[in-house]
């Protein structure tokens, strides 16, 4: 169940990712590293959180991003804030 | 709309009875309107304006014509590279950093009272040097892309330009040192929830919006409303004063010139980020 889950919110957060940065969705996996799969700069990744955040109705500090390169961390960070 | 003058980083221009100033820096290296020497000295040529009347303006917009956002403030590469050159010459880069912050001191509290409505379009990277000049505004309308940040204490320092009292003057203290404490960024969505942000619109329509505010505040008589700002709106002075005592103290700190190192030689895509 956790599982499954956690697939449907990365799905959505890679398919949210894809469109923000005109990639096609097929071409992310969670494990895949964000800044080097996207080809975006820090300003960038601001940019991908502000939509993460307005997409799921949640706020992630950005100090708990350090650290995190994935889709599937960050989907952790949304999980974790999701309750 | 009627320019009063271009210059390399801002135009300053009159639409109807609205004075608008749109940042546009666009030099190599300025990602978005960082705010360095040419800046100051265009800012303090509006500064110089609006305390000549303004020509006749009934409210003052700022906004930035820069696709990433309103302003990522304080020019560091400049900051730091100045740092550098004052210690090298002998000379007290605590002097020289006192003088750069009593000028933008002076001209943000020019915009923060002068008698007239004023309104912050912003969207965007909206951080450190950018959200104090958007705090210097009555109001303030962000569209959804919006982020606020103060991330000095990131470089060893505290806001220089009067964010924090200004902020504390809007909002409660608490909401202050979460992000002064922290460091991180606050989305438009939450800013508008804690009443730092008065309108909430849609991505682009800001400048849109904010000359409607503009307009209305315009629609009263111009005493009243000077009479109203005046008291509804004092500068917070002492507070404006310690700001700038502990900024340049903690200027001189080799955390601050090893944290600015770091940040202006890194070509990482994840910058150097406590």
């Amino acid at each position: 169940m956790t599982q499954t889950q956690t697939s449907e919110l990365e799905t959505r957060l890679l398919t949210l990712a894809a469109h923000r940065f005109g990639k096609s969705v097929a071409s992310l996996q969670p494990s895949d590293d964000v800044f080097e799969k996207l080809g975006i700069d820090s300003m960038q990744a601001m940019e991908l959180l502000t939509e993460i955040e307005g997409a799921f109705g949640v706020e992630i500090p950005d100090y708990e991003l350090q650290g995190v390169t994935t889709f599937a961390g960050i989907a952790a960070l949304v999980r974790r804030r999701l309750g | 709309m009627t320019t009063v003058f271009t210059g390399e980083t801002l135009t300053l221009a009159h639409v109807g009875s609205t004075l608008e100033v749109t940042l546009h820096r666009s030099v190599p290296g300025a990602a978005c309107n960082e705010i360095g020497e040419q800046s100051l000295v265009e800012l303090e040529r509006v500064a110089a304006y609006l305390r000549e009347g303004a020509g006749g303006a009934r409210a003052l917009l700022f906004s930035s014509s820069v696709p990433r956002g309103f302003c990522a403030g304080a020019d560091l590469r400049a900051l730091y590279y100045g740092l550098v050159a004052k210690r090298d010459a002998g000379d007290s880069p605590e002097v020289a950093v006192r003088a750069f912050i009593d000028r933008i001191h002076a001209v943000f509290d020019t915009f923060d009272a002068v008698p007239i409505t004023t309104i912050a379009a912003v969207h965007g990277v909206v951080f450190g040097g950018g959200f104090e000049l958007a705090l210097t505004c009555d109001v303030i309308v962000a569209d959804k892309t919006a982020r606020f940040c103060f991330p000095e204490l990131r470089l060893g320092l505290v806001p220089g330009f009067g964010g924090i009292p200004r902020l504390a003057r809007d909002v409660g203290n608490g909401v202050v040192r979460d992000l002064l404490f922290t460091g991180r960024s606050l989305n438009a969505q939450r800013a508008h929830a804690l009443g730092l942000v008065s309108q909430l619109v849609a991505q682009g329509e800001a400048p849109f919006v904010a000359r409607k505010v503009a307009e209305q505040a315009a629609r009263f008589d111009p005493e009243t409303s000077a009479a109203a700002k005046a008291f509804a709106k004092p500068l917070p002075t002492e507070w404006l004063a310690r700001e700038k005592d502990t900024f340049c103290r903690l200027f001189t700190s080799p955390v601050v010139e090893a944290a600015l190192r770091k940040f202006v030689t890194s070509t990482d895509a994840r910058p150097y980020l406590p």
